[in-house]
């Protein structure tokens, strides 16, 4: 097989990743067997909504409840708002990559960044990084998987528009934030 | 037979909760083997050295594309029982935007971000953390933001529909779009990488 050569900053010993293609075409697949099996496509942050819908509902009932956001995942109260589909597909990616980490040797406690930012600042800008991506997700009705991934396949208009600007959004910022990938 | 089986009433709502974690596994498996839990790897892409992101995720949409387009021809699959989601473009654009800034500001997206948690990301883990916390301001915003979030609605459409050609067509043009962008992406690559 034609090994792909990751940037050497990335690579240790055997922990070679996949040919891009070569993943890709095992992606698609998967994302074919959903349409097939499912009629629908894959997903990662309506998990996250289902969670925390669940978590302010144990914590807060009323406040939850009283949400209008929350009270789309909690529902009329007669199923667990953890039964989502996109919850146990979730949990199946994680054991789906650790898995895949395991047999490569890549399962091990670190942090990812460029040589020049202190573990503070990347641990900032992750959480950070993760309440813009969950406002856009939000606004725009899926992320990466359930709109550019699924959507793209399915030639939807505005899973186009969305995978357009994200790589705009991407390429505008990624000058001013070279200091902690570079 | 025709699919999609679950909307064909093959099984139901119990079973289609295992079939969730069995795809799910695939899907994660397919995302670590790429390098994908790790955001040095999926940042890579906005700095043109490794456009690895770019190459798996056209090559995945083009093998999804393809196959729905030829199940559909040979009548297996009722593409019309496939969920879409419907199209509200102001929000979407909008939404694209800031979450291709929280890409590069955080390393991951939420799909990636599962996988990074899954083996051992630390960065990964504080990420998901920032995702609950950003749904949950967003759930407080909600009712002061509903308004522009359901604004443009163009309901369920694809670009065949919108632009007026044939289904056939579009697929067409997404595959040579692809394929002259793998092509671009390893010149890029080459290139960013001889300077360096």
């Amino acid at each position: 097989m034609p090994a792909h050569t990751p940037d050497p900053a990335h690579a240790r010993p055997g922990s070679a990743y996949a040919n891009p293609y070569v993943a890709g075409v095992g992606l698609g697949l998967v994302l074919l067997a959903a349409f097939v099996i499912m009629g629908r496509g894959l997903g990662a942050s309506g998990a996250f909504s289902s969670t925390m819908a669940w978590l302010v509902n144990l914590v807060a009932p009323a406040h939850a409840q009283a949400n209008e956001y929350f009270q789309g995942y909690l529902g009329d109260g007669t199923t667990h708002p953890l039964k989502a589909w996109l919850v146990f597909e979730v949990i199946g990616v994680m054991t789906g990559a650790m898995l895949s980490g395991l047999l490569a040797g890549r399962v091990h406690l670190s942090i990812e960044k460029g040589p020049r930012v202190s573990t503070a600042i990347r641990l900032l800008c992750a959480f950070a990084g993760g309440m813009l991506m969950a406002f856009g997700a939000h606004l725009a009705r899926g992320c990466t998987s359930g709109q550019a991934l699924t959507g793209g396949a399915l030639l939807n208009v505005g899973s186009w528009a969305f995978m357009i600007m994200v790589f705009v959004g991407g390429y505008s910022v990624a000058w001013l934030m070279r200091w902690q990938w570079r | 037979m025709m699919t999609p089986l679950y909307k064909y009433g093959f099984f139901g709502d119990e079973l289609s909760l295992v079939v969730a974690f069995v795809l799910g596994i695939g899907f994660g498996f397919c995302l670590e083997r790429a390098g994908f839990g790790s955001a040095r790897k999926l940042a890579a892409q906005f700095y043109l050295y490794d456009m690895s992101v770019f190459k798996v995720m056209f090559t995945a949409i083009v093998t999804a594309m393809l196959g729905v387009t030829y199940l559909g021809w040979i009548g297996w699959l009722d593409l019309s029982q496939v969920y879409l989601v419907p199209t509200f473009l102001g929000p979407q654009i909008l939404g694209g935007l800031v979450l291709g800034v929280g890409f590069v500001v955080g390393g991951y997206c939420p799909g990636t971000s599962a996988a990074a948690v899954a083996t051992g990301r630390v960065d990964g883990m504080v990420y998901a953390l920032g995702i609950f916390a950003g749904t949950f301001a967003y759930a407080e915003v909600y009712p002061s933001i509903k308004a522009f979030v359901n604004s443009n609605e163009m309901g369920q459409v694809t670009l065949p529909e919108v632009l007026g050609l044939p289904w056939g067509v579009i697929v067409f043009v997404v595959v040579v779009v692809a394929v002259v962008g793998f092509w671009g992406a390893g010149k890029v690559e080459r290139w960013i990488g001889s300077r360096s």
